[in-house]
């Protein structure tokens, strides 16, 4: 019997998985071989999708972008033995775009059938929350503020000390709050975890109910994945079948069961507290702070919100202990990245690495340039509120700190490569009309500010000449009055894109750029 | 999935299957949604009777959120990514070519009552771009061709 791993991701049944896994399936049983077919994650090589893997002796054997009518070819050149071939790519984890990475989070997607718990056992899942459950909760606070873990929702708040807030927190009733609610432009991290090893999640979100005092969590998706959906619901069930949620966990004592909650199509619900009120059954317009969530969360009650990234890096944390997980990274970036290379790229995909590569080396080196073979113009960092970094910004390195120096962030990770074509002036005005359409409405910066941003763009863009340097001036002004007087950040990064389009490419507006100007 | 005839009793029974949940609205309306293709204005003050709201905090919650329908969608339902990572690739062609091809702006459903055509702020498909989906299905690397042979099978 020889195994063969299909990706059930859905990036890669974007491109054909599906009918792949059927012909792989159609040709085995037409030549009588004894075939088992696994539908895993993807292994993040998006470019190469579908990636068709085969297990040998040797190891598993990978090849891509594998269409339906390549497999009859590739059963003739001995698929099932690692057979030479077009497509073959070699051992996978040999890959070079693998083998340069530190996955933890994402150690096992791509590698395991997502919803066997065997597999789940197999390669290491549970050790972090057994490691856990077997010291007192404050410890693992401290492990966890130890670690340096920083969240990778985008705001980067110290992990460890959100929960610390949490677990002094009086009450009887806490929550564990996952937002999966992932809406930036270029971000698919959460996504593929929660399609390729969703254990992972619950695994973490139990090590934060040990450690806060919590009984009850829930993971909040949005509704644009509904694969993710599909395979988190089936996870939590087997999870519960299993003894790993719900009363007596691993029969530690512990009590804590989860709930899955599907969103609406509103990206503000990635901001924290619009989640918590769109789990409350309301409208997602943002809840000022103070009180924090930590305090005065879900239903007014002591809550972890944390990133799915986040939850998934924890495991790493107490199996290896803090101290080797802070010794990765940089500064006070510790710790690994998942980065998420996409947009005009020739190899788009996952990136898990330590801290401290530049964007060249990610946008370069891992992406190979354009995909389009045309020369880099502009890279967006951190989702439709962060920066564009012109061809020439490219070695700043991708930390928290050195990002914001140049008038970035890194957000969630995920990086947008655009060519020469790209029309700067357009993704400036861009910036805005997504603001005036996914503006929660609560704060009036954010909008009216965005419907004037999207108006005086277009005077900058279409009016005469001779208003344009007033507009634009009117522009600058109006994106210093949204930083400052947004509710949140939505109306408060919303200008990062957009002045990083009239510091760097101020000519696609008609202007000279700005770029000696002070401030971002 | 869709296309259940609308009923306050239908609506009662929904609510109830949901009551047990800790703020239960947005499960509500997905459900409502999912079983009869929209959510009729009609079932409005029924949910908010259920639940002990008003018709008004009913109300603003159908409307705010981009998901909820408060018209029949047609038979089809395609979704144009219109995020960044799109763009870099060509989907602001694709998206004038969507709202050509089809005769319709984003939001509108063909005068046939077949296709319904919705903007879509990422599929999460950001490498593989652009994205579109057909009645949820995702498909990436879509062109203009591509988008005109999904169309044609799904009609």
């Amino acid at each position: 019997m020889t195994t063969v791993y299909v990706p059930r991701d859905s990036a890669a049944r974007s491109v054909g998985a599906d009918e792949v896994a059927l012909a792989v399936l159609a040709e085995a049983e037409l030549r009588g071989a004894d075939v088992t077919l696994v539908r895993n994650g993807s292994r993040g090589m998006l470019w190469l999708e579908p990636l068709v893997e085969v297990a040998t002796p040797q190891g598993r054997v990978a090849y891509g972008p594998v269409r339906a009518d390549d497999v009859a070819s590739l059963f003739d050149a001995g698929l099932l033995e690692g057979g030479a071939h077009a497509l073959a790519l070699g051992p996978t984890e040999s890959h070079e775009w693998l083998a340069r990475q530190n996955r933890l989070a994402f150690a096992r997607v791509g590698v395991v059938d997502p919803l066997s718990t065997d597999d789940f056992l197999a390669h290491g899942g549970l050790a972090g929350l057994r490691a856990a459950l077997a010291m007192p909760p404050a410890d693992v606070v401290e492990a966890v503020v130890g670690s340096g873990l920083r969240g990778r929702g985008g705001a980067g708040f110290p992990t460890g000390i959100k929960w610390r807030t949490v677990a002094e927190a009086d009450g009887p009733l806490k929550f564990v709050c996952c937002n999966a609610d992932e809406g930036d432009s270029g971000t698919f991290a959460d996504r593929m975890l929660l399609e390729g090893d969703p254990f992972a999640l619950l695994e973490g979100m139990a090590v934060a109910a040990h450690a806060v005092g919590a009984t009850e969590g829930y993971v909040y998706v949005r509704s644009e994945y509904p694969d993710a959906v599909a395979t988190l619901r089936s996870a939590v069930e087997l999870a519960r079948a299993a003894g790993w949620l719900g009363e007596d966990v691993l029969c530690s004592g512990l009590t804590f069961d989860i709930e899955v909650r599907v969103g609406a199509g509103a990206y503000i619900c990635g901001e924290e507290t619009s989640m918590l009120e769109s789990i409350e059954g309301r409208r997602g317009t943002v809840r000022p702070k103070p009180p924090i969530p930590a305090l005065s969360g879900l239903f007014g009650r002591p809550t972890v919100v944390n990133n799915v990234l986040s939850f998934a890096s924890v495991p790493a944390v107490l199996t290896g202990g803090p101290a080797s997980y802070a010794a990765l990274g940089t500064g006070r970036s510790r710790g690994t990245q998942v980065f998420q290379l996409a947009g005009n790229v020739a190899r788009g995909g996952i990136v898990e690495t330590e801290f401290g590569l530049t964007l060249r080396e990610l946008v370069e080196g891992y992406g190979g340039g354009t995909a389009s073979g045309r020369p880099v113009r502009a890279v967006q960092v951190g989702g439709p509120l962060g920066a564009y970094h012109p061809a020439d910004g490219l070695d700043v390195r991708l930390d928290y700190e050195e990002l914001a120096s140049v008038g970035g962030m890194l957000g969630h990770g995920g990086v947008v490569v655009f060519d020469d074509t790209a029309d700067m002036g357009a993704q400036a005005r861009f910036a805005m009309e997504f603001c005036a359409v996914e503006s929660c409405g609560k704060c009036t910066p954010c909008r009216v500010g965005a419907v004037r941003g999207v108006e005086v763009i277009d005077a900058i863009l279409h009016g005469p000449s001779e208003e344009r340097a007033g507009q634009a001036a009117l522009l600058e002004d109006l994106c210093e009055l949204m930083a400052d007087g947004s509710l949140c950040a939505m109306g408060g990064l919303t200008p990062q894109p957009v002045r990083s389009v009239l510091r760097h490419f101020g000519e696609d507006l008609g202007l000279t750029p700005v770029a000696s100007r002070d401030g971002t | 999935m869709s296309g259940q005839e609308w009923s306050a009793e239908t609506v009662a029974g929904i609510v109830r299957e949901h009551a047990h949940l800790r703020g239960p609205l947005l499960p509500v309306l997905h459900a409502v949604q999912e079983r009869i293709g929209w959510i009729p204005p009609d079932a409005v003050p029924v949910i908010a009777h259920e639940l002990n709201l008003s018709r008004a905090d009913v109300h603003g919650v159908v409307t705010f959120y981009a998901d909820f329908r408060t018209e029949p969608p047609g038979r089809t339902v395609v979704g144009v990514c219109r995020g960044e990572a799109c763009q870099s690739r060509g989907g602001r062609d694709l998206e004038a070519h969507a709202q050509d091809a089809l005769g319709v702006p984003f939001g509108g459903t063909t005068q046939d009552g077949e296709v319904t055509l919705d903007q879509v702020f990422c599929l999460g498909n950001c490498a593989l771009p652009p994205s579109v989906t057909v009645d949820g299905r995702l498909h990436g690397r879509v062109d203009a061709a591509t988008f005109d042979r999904l169309l044609a099978e799904a009609r």
